[in-house]
């Protein structure tokens, strides 16, 4: 992957009208340098000089791609959900858990951690990404943006550090190990499935350039 | 690093970026016109939120590590473990490796964590100890790993689902999980609310919220 340094906007200043001249800047979220905006070709990026965050990554074909593996997603979180992801089996004794047993293993007072588990591991992935695809659905049509459409991206992005799916597949494993001289231990179909979610959500946030989303949410 | 040009920031520009689009508006500007998200050059309430969340955040990690995290019914009799304890017991038997990565994963990372804050937090007022780049990759870790405390939490869940073997064995969590959740999500709260652009501002004094001239020794070279 080639890396596009940043040239500086301080000698940037031309005669130009104000919000025509703002309209070409872009300053770093992570640490405020303000650079004008480069033409970053499809495959490149844009890395701010200062503290390296990744400012643009245009990918061709990014929102076809992405909604298709947004959908995938969502699928595979709703069939992760209901089936068994481990199955242990002692002395003739078999036992197996989906997440919703999982997530209804507190009671009493701790079910408020039932919901909570819940949240991090269905609800908000599965929210972010159905807002994802309401967001991208208009654009890759060449439709004028939904309406709240912005709403719903500020949304899906402050959604992105609460779902925790992928989280919870390293954690499956972790199950296993722990349990693995207790008893005779297996994975179940929902693991795989987490499996295969882990791999897509990583490629989706690959995939994802801000930028150029909330550029042609603003046209 | 090779840089092009002197680097400037928006607020040096008198303007103001958006940390949620990147959009950049003429200072003073209240909302971004572009993603609608509220704009300020430094959020003035920055290290407030920061401590508060900090302080909720370490005042449940403390029950957490007090009360047993999960409780093991056997044939030969109940068993209640916190986190240092179950470490300890596994250690005991001979699992060194399972228990130094209960130890770091579950005492280490965490405790880490609310070092790391402070020492961020207590940075940007006192003036720092590290470089900025040092002090912005440690924002950047501990922003990365606080979500990924949760995984203890989640291992209780599913060993509790799982281990209901009647009378052979059952596991049900104890009470710490509670507050550890509690304190992962404070932690991650509290990180989120540290604005990032301070850690550049060292240099310059009128940027940093609630002091205004002092320590002007510290005044960093531009880079050029």
């Amino acid at each position: 992957m080639r890396h596009d340094k940043m040239t500086s906007s301080a000698g940037a200043h031309t005669a130009q009208p104000v919000a025509d001249r703002l309209e070409r800047l872009i300053a770093c979220p992570v640490c405020d340098v303000v650079y004008t905006v480069p033409t970053v070709e499809s495959q490149d990026r844009a890395v701010c000089a200062r503290c390296h965050t990744v400012l643009i990554a245009p990918r061709r074909k990014a929102g076809k791609r992405l909604i298709a593996l947004a959908l995938t997603v969502l699928i595979l979180i709703v069939a992760a959900t209901v089936f068994p992801f481990l199955a242990i089996d002692a002395r003739g004794l078999h036992r197996d858990a989906s997440v919703l047993q999982t997530a209804f293993a507190f009671s009493g007072a701790m079910s408020v951690l039932s919901v909570a588990v819940l949240f991090f591991i269905v609800v908000i992935p599965a929210t972010r990404l159905a807002l994802l695809i309401y967001v991208l659905a208009p654009l890759i049509r060449d439709r004028p943006p939904a309406r709240w459409a912005q709403q719903a991206f500020r949304l899906s992005e402050a959604l992105i550090p609460w779902s925790m799916a992928e989280i919870f597949a390293l954690g499956c494993a972790v199950a296993l190990v722990k349990l693995s001289d207790l008893a005779d231990v297996v994975f179940g179909p929902a693991a795989w499935l987490f499996a295969a979610l882990v791999v897509i959500v990583v490629v989706t946030d690959r995939l994802m350039c801000r930028y150029s989303i909330w550029k042609s949410l603003e046209n | 690093m090779e840089i092009t040009g002197e680097l400037k920031t928006a607020r040096e520009m008198g303007l103001v970026g958006c940390t949620r689009c990147t959009r950049v508006s003429p200072a003073g500007t209240a909302r971004c016109p572009r993603c609608g998200s509220v704009l300020r050059s430094r959020d003035p309430m920055t290290l407030q939120k920061v401590w508060a969340w900090w302080l909720v955040g370490l005042g449940c990690y403390a029950p957490a590590n007090l009360y047993p995290m999960l409780e093991t019914r056997t044939m030969t009799g109940t068993q209640s473990d916190t986190i240092i304890g179950g470490a300890v017991d596994l250690a005991q038997h001979g699992n060194w490796g399972v228990a130094i990565i209960i130890l770091i994963a579950s005492v280490l990372i965490p405790v880490g964590k609310f070092v790391a804050l402070a020492g961020l937090a207590i940075g940007v007022r006192r003036g720092p100890q590290l470089s900025d780049k040092r002090r912005h990759l440690l924002y950047e870790v501990v922003d990365y790993i606080g979500r990924w405390s949760m995984i203890d939490v989640f291992v209780v869940a599913i060993l509790s689902s799982l281990v209901q073997l009647q009378a052979l064995a059952s596991i049900t969590p104890g009470r710490a999980s509670l507050f550890f959740a509690l304190s992962v999500i404070f932690t991650m709260l509290s990180a989120q609310a540290f604005d990032s652009r301070l850690i550049w501002d060292t240099g310059r004094r009128e940027d940093m919220p609630g002091r205004a001239g002092r320590a002007d020794h510290r005044r960093r070279e531009p880079t050029a």
